[in-house]
This record gives C-alpha cells, structure tokens and sequence, in this order.
C-alpha cells in the first residue's frame, strides 16, 4: 500500500508521467510558448486532476465496471468544462491563448490514466494525493519546458524583458523554432535522456533486438 | 462482505441505471450552474476585450496598457465612439439593425444577410460579404470625424485574420491597423502583432489619385518623399502569403465591395 508521501513524491521524478510514462505529450508541447499560458494550464490540470481522482474514487463501490470508463469521462469533462467557464470569466486573456486547449485536458490521458489505474482502487483522500501528486509532475516538466522556450522564442520570461531581441532593437536573435511546437520535443526528450542517465533503472529493456548484417547474399 | 453483496450487486441493470443517471443529473447541475452563473463575466470579459481591439487600431492606448496617457479607462475611452450599422451595398448607415447587438461575422454565413463573392472580386478569400457592417465613430467638439474604426478580415496562410482598421477624420489616412485573432506562424506571420510592424501603418495614405487603394506591402520601401512612399508599408520578412493576405484585406475593404463607397459618401457629407 502505498504511503500518502510517496503518492505525491513518486510521480516527480521517480515515474513523472512525462518522461516515464511518456503520456500528457500533447499539450505539453502546445501550451509551454510562454510562462503565464503554462502556469494556468498546470494550475487546470493539478485541479481537475485531484478533483476527478476524488470524485472517481467516492464512486468507486457503486460504479459498475461495464460503465466505468463512461463515468470517469463524465467527471472529467464536467471539471473540465467548469474550469473552462472559470477561466474565461476571470482570466480572459490567458484563456484566450490556451483557446482548445483547456477543453482538451478531457482527453489529457494522464487524468483518466489516474482514474482508472489508481482512483477506481483507492480510498477519495489517497486518491486526490495521487492526482495531485501526478499533476504536479506534469507542470514540473511544463514549466521547465516553458522556462526554456519563453527567454529562447521571445527574449521574457512572464512577459518581462530578458534577452531584448533585435526586432525591438537589442542584440538578441530570437530562436524561432523556440516558438513552435517541435522545439518542445527537443526539450522534453532532452529532459527525459538527463533524467535517464541520472537513473539508469528508467531505462526501458528494449522490445526487440535488430538483427546483425550478415552477408550481402542475405539480401537476395 | 458476502452478505452486502447479495443484497447489492453493482453490476446489476438496475444499477447501472441508477449510476448513469444520477451521475448524469450531478454532472449537468454543476456544468450549468456554472455556466450560468459565469455568463455575465463572460459577456462582459468580451465586450471590454472588443472595445480595447477597436481603442489600439485607433491608436488610443498604448502598447501593453489598459489605460490612456491621460488614464481614461477602456469603458470611458469607448464611450466617446458612436456604433453605427453601415449598408455596403448603398454604401450608407442604415437603421435596418440594432448596431450595438448586430454581429456582422455571423451575419456573412447566413444566405439572407449576405452575398456571395465570385473569384476576382474576392481577393480577401472570405467568400461570402455581410450587406450591413459596423463602424466606430469618433467625432471632436466640432461635430467632425476625429477616428473611424472598421472590423476587417482576410485570410492569411493558415486562417482568417481578423481586425480593426481605423482611419482619421479626412477619410484618407490610417490611423492603426490591429488583429485580434489570427493563426499565422508564429515568429513569422505571427509577426503581424509585433508593435514595432504595426507602428508603421498611422500615417500611411489609403486612396491613390484615381481613388483606388493603393496601400502596399513592399519588400524595399520607395526613398523618402517620392509619390509611391507615402503608400508603402513593410512587408513581413519570410511571411510572403500573410503579407499577401494583409494587403488584400485592406483593398477589399476599403475597396469597391467593402466600405469604399460609404467612405465617398462620408466625404460628401452623404451617408
């Protein structure tokens, strides 16, 4: 049974459901342009996250497994949309900039992966640990990832000055490809190979083992 | 416990009704609540939002504040421009429609309040034109024309652009041009929000001598103080196709089919 402590701890480092479990990839790349969209959509994530694996695990006894996926996904979406409604009220702005993606945390699969793998076993208060345990994982590696691509794409971080680019007459060429989404693969795998040289045992057994070459008559 | 499992049994059909529906009712009573209760903010959020568009077209706020120089909130700023519908057919205001709550965009998908474009005159690629639009009036002391805002639109590369054009009180002379939604790559096309790009459009000259719209988006602008130079804006550098698309918008609609002849009208005094 797994301890309160190690519920929250575990998922930063130890099984980040980034860089382990490699799940959540897609929005990890759409929304780390600059810091102040990240820290809004980790602040969504972590809520919806803890809530949902509450919510999940209150109903656990009476859900029946036949429907279960159903359930979860109607919880899910049903914090989603709330969040959704709440951002545009008091952070129009930002959710503005977040646009499709606060909506798409409903297929976020580290939320419903928490769901199912651990809220459909567990009692509400460990449960909503785990999914903030798990969440907060997630906005690690985001706003690391932001914290690289904001000053890199845009010469700020949080909108503040850092690095005054050219265009706006300082001396820093701005990076572009810092702005679209491919540059956050470069960052999150970079992350992933730190975080695997400093633990060699996430290092995945390989699937298959490619052949050697043999001779060119193997060919024929 | 196998005596509470006799007595339920969770995988029964009646339970599954049971959870599916009370679920359901849990889940709808929370996401319309707060719907319902947000709504107001919401409505709010986006009026200010369109407000504060239409004030830095005209050049009225500064970059990245919410306030004039002299402080004047966005609601008061707003309050000083007049909302009137505008026939792009006759090229006159109309009273056809309740300016205020009259949406032009949606009103381009709807057969009945709109007219489709056929391929040369379409050089915005909207496809189809609403027949009653919007401008922002504001008028000094005087009574004259000090700013004048028009919603435009275009596509770029990958979407509509979508904005404010402004123009000051001779009808001629751009005040601001600004977008509020637009898809173009960042860094690239995205570029058509980079302040220092859109410092260069108060001033430019819209009408050439036979009054068509001769704004243009150049690669080398022409030497100070020649004719071509007082139309020329710098086009994007690696954006070609956004360049494109922010050309054409401004001559569509300023041009014959947008609000070229309501503007001649205005001229005259006859609108």
């Amino acid at each position: 049974m797994a301890t309160p402590k190690e519920v929250v701890l575990d998922p930063i480092i130890n099984n980040n459901p980034i860089t382990l479990q490699v799940l959540g990839i897609c929005s990890a790349l759409a929304v780390t342009v600059n810091m102040a969209t990240t820290v809004v959509m980790c602040a969504a994530v972590i809520f919806v996250t803890t809530m949902s694996n509450f919510a999940v695990s209150l109903v656990r006894n009476r859900t029946p497994s036949s429907i279960r996926i159903i359930v979860q996904m109607t919880i899910i979406a049903s914090l989603v949309i709330v969040v959704d409604q709440f951002l545009q009220a008091y952070a129009y702005e930002i959710s503005k900039s977040l646009s499709v993606f606060v909506g798409l945390i409903i297929t976020n699969c580290i939320v419903m992966g928490r769901a199912e793998a651990f809220a459909m076993q567990n009692r509400p208060g460990l449960s909503a640990l785990d999914g903030f345990g798990t969440a907060l994982g997630y906005s690690v590696i985001l706003l690391t990832v932001a914290l690289i691509r904001e000053p890199l794409g845009s010469g700020t971080l949080l909108g503040i000055e850092l690095l005054p680019r050219v265009a706006d007459g300082g001396w820093y060429y701005a990076n572009g490809l810092m702005l679209l989404a491919p540059s956050a693969f470069f960052i999150i795998g970079l992350i992933i190979w730190a975080i695997r040289s400093i633990k060699p045992e996430q290092v995945e057994a390989p699937e298959y083992e490619i052949a050697p070459n043999l001779q060119y008559k193997e060919a024929m | 416990m196998p005596e509470s499992k006799k007595a339920f049994d969770k995988e029964s059909l009646r339970n599954v009704l049971f959870v599916a529906v009370s679920l359901c009712l849990v889940c709808s009573v929370v996401v319309s609540t707060a719907a319902v209760m947000l709504k107001p903010r919401q409505v709010l959020n986006q009026e200010l939002d369109q407000k504060q568009n239409i004030l830095r077209a005209a050049g009225m706020l500064p970059e990245g504040s919410n306030l004039d120089p002299q402080g004047r909130s966005i609601e008061e700023l707003f309050s000083e421009f007049e909302v009137r519908a505008v026939d792009l057919e006759t090229g006159r205001f109309t009273d056809e429609v309740d300016p205020e709550s009259y949406d032009p965009i949606a009103a381009a998908k709807v057969p009945d309040l709109s007219s489709n474009l056929s391929g040369p005159e379409d050089i915005a690629t909207i496809g189809r034109r609403e027949n009653i639009s919007r401008v922002y009036i504001r008028r000094n002391e005087q009574g004259e024309i000090d700013k004048i805002v028009f919603p435009v639109r275009g596509y770029g590369l990958w979407g509509t652009l979508f904005g404010y054009m402004a123009l000051e009180g001779d009808l001629e002379t751009i005040a601001g041009l600004g977008f509020y939604a637009q898809k173009e790559t960042p860094g690239l096309g995205g570029e058509v929000d980079n302040p220092a790009w859109k410092a260069q459009w108060p001033g430019v000259k819209l009408y050439g001598e036979q009054r068509e719209v001769a704004v243009a988006l150049v690669k080398s602008r022409s030497p100070e103080g020649s004719p071509r130079a007082q139309y020329e804006v710098d086009a994007l550098s690696g954006a070609t196709l956004t360049t494109k698309g922010v050309q054409n918008l401004v001559r569509f609609w300023m041009g014959e089919q947008g609000f070229g002849p309501f503007l001649e009208n205005l001229a005259e005094n006859n609108a």
